[in-house]
């Protein structure tokens, strides 16, 4: 072997520890980086590429089959601009009765479900993608769509829907499926539409057929509509019984996932940015730390040019081990986050890409090489003689004076020098402490997210204490169909057992409606309050809750929609009669499918909706009333008018939210651990460097125990610091990236969703960076207190 | 401080290194208070080894070393440093100081780290400083003096928290003559004060200047055992 070979076989191992350090750091960089990367990736555009991956439908247009036979909807296919079809097929639209073995909360049914029936997943148009299980090849199986808004289901278990000859079927779900163009809430084999279509049919529900087209223009509203009046050219008036293009399908999912993007964006982008900063820092202060051997080696008669190689090769090695193991480590991980970034964003197959992969590796290993290049050049530029003395203790005169500072302080000896040392080494101490304020950034934004995040989900719910729907849950046996309908029990009686029910401090009522505003021909979500609902606990970005008819709190979309401010009056069409409204304020609406909404009293829609009556009752419970008593006792009272109460808002947390809180946790743990690595080495350098510093304090009588006080204190003063000025930078993360997530959901968001930062958190996330420094110092300062004095001594 | 009975007293102690031939075989050595041993031998004798169990830097693997009353051999790393404190005072022979603290603060922390009161200290290591002839440089930091200084101020940190025992190991080892001289003619003064002294070295001039014992060690066994009234070279 050369003598060069030797050199770096010999470096790598005799610097095991750090070695160790250069391989890890490298591997959490790159598993970092992958997952950074390919959120990244994921976050560009998420829709526009699930869409074009799966040939998506951009006109899905549902036909009578009464009206026109599935040969004169298949020929559509031959209309001029059609570039590919699929279809058609037939549909039904079902009403599950149930799931087996799963209990829905009182006052929960399972909604209906739009079946359609397709022998396979994929084709020309709609490629649907398979997410669990397989595709229903046989009677009795179902592919459930992942965007259903019914209870989530998992393969294996069993759906109950009417049957044809009467009572219910049972269809077996064998797999879960998800088409970004949504063209349906489940699947089944087509031979079983016949069977569902006839239940269907006696239950009063509808049966189709369904073709899927892409065009060679749709890329406008209006070309879509072209396209659609092309198809129901040929076809009998009325044939056409409904129509989705890709624009709108597009736009809702946008409105429910743009929120998301900045988050991960960021996130994203913070675990590339920390990945470069630790190993440059790693990898330069590997090699710097061996200046002294570099000397040593140029005394034997080693080039500037062989040092060089010697070290990029010894910070090489360890190098790609880590890169390997992170790449492979990283597209692991990079499943499991890119398995709940599909959920977020509504799409599939969403997969590290072989770019990212490739362009991270090459990255590090760039990196790695061109860092040692760089710092061994400079030692190997160093006089030979210059080389030998330097690189074991700090450049003397450096940090005396916090040194002197230090010492007047009226702490144990062992503390005051450690709390001095960092300030001996501005250099190193400078990345350790950049290495904790990255961590303390991830630590603090993320709390910030996650506060916000939940704000959110709790600006869904209302104060309410029991709540009462007047719709009344299935009853065993019978179909969701067969329920009430809104609205159409006695919500007089229902009042009348609130108000005489013991413990009833408030209540309100609330119905929901449709409307549309002056200047727009958007449809309107209207929400009617019978009662003051005041303390609802709906959030105002500004203005005030309406005090009288005729006012009303309208969403920010809505002011940007009818391009009206607070204090204006806007006229709302109900049911054909203007209504003129003042807008007394911005009220947030969380909620993506009600991103158009007014809130007003019900008196001022009487005069278009008289016969509107409460669908929903919120009830505020004097204090000292057991909710649960008060809402047993409220259902019996309640029970002739087919009403349930239930305790607290009848809402769950989120999905999104339960799956936001978890890609939360995982990538901040990710960016603690790279900040922790940081931090690690740069200790471990310094002990290393100062072992025969350490040998001496040892040998004057320096206890273990003192020894590990001393590196801790040593670590505690960047640990502050980087905790201190990483808090104020993670609140301002927030305070920018909160306010995109809003605003790519058209979104104004309250105070209270932004403003999560108070006195008590804020101090424990600043001293979040003094524990990520503690808890990195502990390993290399454990090894410093045992480290045998003789040894240490000894030690060049 | 005059003698009270043994210092040292190593009976038997035994220690074997994985890679090599035994450092130590069966040594059995009585150190009396006040007396100024020079421990002889050439290099990898076994010298080094036997100041480190006396320093409580290495223990054996059979044998017993009792240091001022204290069973080094059975202390954990914590009695260790703790011993190392309060009983004994080390001076080496590149003078293993603190590159960044001054003079003062180098003599201070030994007593500092006893938790001897700061002013006390202060007066204490003033007061060395002052006894060695280096008070002018209290303020200057260690990379600033000659060797003889470093060595004199190495010594003045040894002897900070009053040890009953003062271990050297080549105090002269790194110094030129004129410096030599001098740490030779400090380690006289100390010894003529009372301060027990034990010397590793091989300069046998050392030996006969400070020395009034003489004890050889070759191949890890104790050769030669001599005592003199006074160092041999004052004697001549």
């Amino acid at each position: 072997m050369s003598a060069l070979g030797t050199v770096m076989r010999a470096g790598v191992r005799r610097r095991r520890v750090q070695t160790a350090v250069t391989g890890l750091a490298a591997m959490m960089a790159v598993t970092a980086s992958v997952l950074g990367g390919s959120l990244l990736v994921a976050s560009n555009a998420p829709f526009d590429h699930a869409f074009a991956q799966q040939n998506g439908a951009q006109l899905v247009v549902q036909f009578d089959s009464a009206k026109a036979s599935a040969d004169r909807v298949g020929a559509t296919a031959h209309v001029a601009g059609v570039t590919a079809t699929a279809g058609p097929f037939p549909t039904a639209s079902v009403n599950p009765s149930g799931v087996v073995g799963m209990e829905l909360p009182a006052g929960l049914s399972v909604p209906p479900m739009e079946l359609v029936g397709r022998a396979d997943a994929g084709g020309p148009v709609d490629d649907v993608s398979l997410t669990a299980g397989h595709w229903a090849s046989g009677p009795g199986q179902l592919v459930v769509s992942a965007d259903w808004t019914g209870p989530q289901l998992s393969v294996g278990q069993k759906v109950e829907v009417p049957a044809a000859s009467g009572g219910t079927a049972e269809l077996d779900v064998v797999g879960i499926a998800r088409s970004v163009s949504a063209t349906g809430d489940g699947w089944v084999a087509p031979d079983e539409i016949p069977a569902l279509a006839a239940a269907t049919s006696r239950e009063g529900g509808s049966t189709g057929l369904q073709m899927l087209y892409r065009f060679t223009a749709a890329s406008t509203a209006a070309q879509l509509a072209a396209d659609r009046a092309a198809v129901a050219a040929g076809l009998p008036s009325g044939a056409v019984s409904g129509s989705r293009d890709w624009l709108d399908v597009k736009n809702s999912n946008t409105s429910s996932t743009g929120i998301f993007i900045p988050f991960l964006t960021a996130f994203g982008l913070l675990g590339v940015l920390m990945s470069v900063l630790i190993v440059g820092n790693v990898v330069a202060g590997a090699v710097g730390s061996g200046t002294r051997r570099i000397g040593v080696l140029k005394a034997l008669g080693f080039t500037p040019g062989q040092v060089v190689r010697a070290y990029v090769g010894q910070a090489l090695i360890p190098a790609v081990v880590g890169t390997l193991l992170g790449a492979g480590l990283g597209n692991l991980a990079a499943g499991q986050v890119l398995g709940a970034t599909e959920q977020v964003y509504g799409t599939t197959s969403l997969t590290v890409a072989p770019s990212v992969d490739v362009a991270v590796m090459a990255g590090t290993l760039l990196m790695v090489s061109v860092t040692a290049c760089l710092t061994a050049l400079r030692a190997g530029r160093l006089r030979t003689v210059d080389a030998l003395t330097v690189g074991r203790t700090p450049q003397p005169g450096r940090g005396r004076r916090a040194a002197r500072i230090a010492r007047a302080l009226p702490l144990p000896r062992p503390v005051t020098m450690g709390l001095a040392q960092p300030f001996s080494r501005p250099a190193r101490s400078m990345a350790m402490v950049i290495a904790i304020l990255f961590g303390a950034v991830s630590v603090t934004f993320a709390y910030g997210l996650g506060t916000s995040l939940q704000r959110i989900q709790d600006a869904k719910k209302s104060n309410a204490d029991v709540t009462v729907l007047s719709v009344a849950p299935p009853l065993p046996g019978s179909t969701g169909a067969g329920a009430a309908k809104p609205g159409s029990v006695d919500t007089t009686a229902m009042t009348a057992a609130i108000e005489a029910q013991s413990g009833t401090r408030a209540w309100f009522g609330a119905a929901q409606s449709q409307v549309t505003a002056g200047g727009t021909t958007v449809a309107v979500n209207a929400t009617a309050f019978f009662g003051d609902a005041s303390w609802s606990g709906r959030q105002l970005v500004s203005g005030s809750w309406f005090t009288r008819p005729g006012e009303a709190v309208v969403s920010t979309p809505f002011l940007t929609a009818t391009g009206t401010k607070v204090g204006e009056t806007v006229v709302l069409n109900d049911h054909g009669k203007a209504i003129p409204v003042r807008i007394s304020g911005e009220v947030f609406v969380a909620s993506s499918g009600a991103a158009m909404s007014v809130l007003t009293d019900a008196r001022t829609l009487a005069a278009a909706e008289p016969d509107l009556r409460p669908q929903v009752f919120s009830i505020a419970l004097t204090s000292g009333t057991d909710p649960i008593r008060y809402t047993d006792a409220l259902n019996a009272a309640l029970r002739p008018t087919g009403a349930v109460a239930q305790v607290g808002d009848g809402g769950g947390a989120s999905q999104m939210v339960i799956l936001l809180d978890a890609l939360t946790g995982v990538l901040t743990l990710m960016l603690v651990v790279v900040a922790g690595l940081g931090v690690l080495n740069s200790v471990v350098l310094d002990t290393r460097e100062r072992v025969r510093d350490l040998g001496v304090v040892k040998a004057l009588g320096m206890t273990p125990r003192q020894t590990l006080a001393m590196v801790i204190a040593s670590v505690s003063v960047v640990g502050v610091v980087g905790g201190v000025v990483g808090v104020p930078i993670g609140v301002v993360l927030q305070r920018i990236v909160v306010p995109a997530m809003g605003q790519s959901a058209g979104l104004r968001l309250p105070g209270e969703v932004l403003d999560v930062y108070h006195a008590l958190p804020l101090t424990l996330l600043a001293l979040g960076g003094l524990v990520i420094a503690v808890l990195s110092a502990l390993l290399p300062a454990g090894w410093a207190a045992r480290t045998r004095t003789a040894v240490a001594l000894r030690t060049e | 401080m005059t003698g009270t009975g043994p210092v040292i007293q190593m009976d038997g102690v035994n220690r074997h290194f994985a890679d090599g031939p035994a450092a130590l075989r069966d040594v059995s050595l009585t150190v009396e208070a006040g007396e100024a041993v020079a421990i002889l031998g050439p290099s990898g004798s076994g010298k080094s080894t036997l100041l480190n169990m006396v320093a409580g830097l290495d223990r054996p693997d059979s044998g017993t070393v009792t240091v001022a009353g204290v069973r080094v051999d059975r202390l954990d790393e914590t009695g260790a440093a703790r011993y190392r404190r309060t009983r004994i005072g080390m001076v080496f022979q590149f003078f293993n100081l603190l590159d960044d603290l001054t003079v003062l603060d180098n003599v201070v922390l030994p007593a500092e780290m006893t938790g001897v009161a700061r002013g006390e200290a202060r007066r204490r290591a003033n007061g060395l400083l002052d006894t060695l002839g280096i008070t002018k440089h209290a303020r200057v930091y260690p990379g600033r003096l000659s060797g003889g200084e470093r060595q004199r101020v190495a010594v003045a940190r040894a002897l900070m928290n009053r040890p009953p025992l003062l271990l050297a190991d080549e105090p002269t080892g790194a110094l030129d003559s004129a410096s030599g001289e001098e740490v030779r003619a400090l380690l006289r003064e100390l010894h003529a004060d009372g301060q027990t002294i034990v010397v590793v070295t091989h300069d046998e001039s050392l030996a006969e200047s400070c020395a009034t014992r003489t004890v050889r060690i070759v191949d890890g066994r104790i050769a030669s055992d001599v005592r003199h009234n006074v160092p041999s070279a004052v004697a001549r």
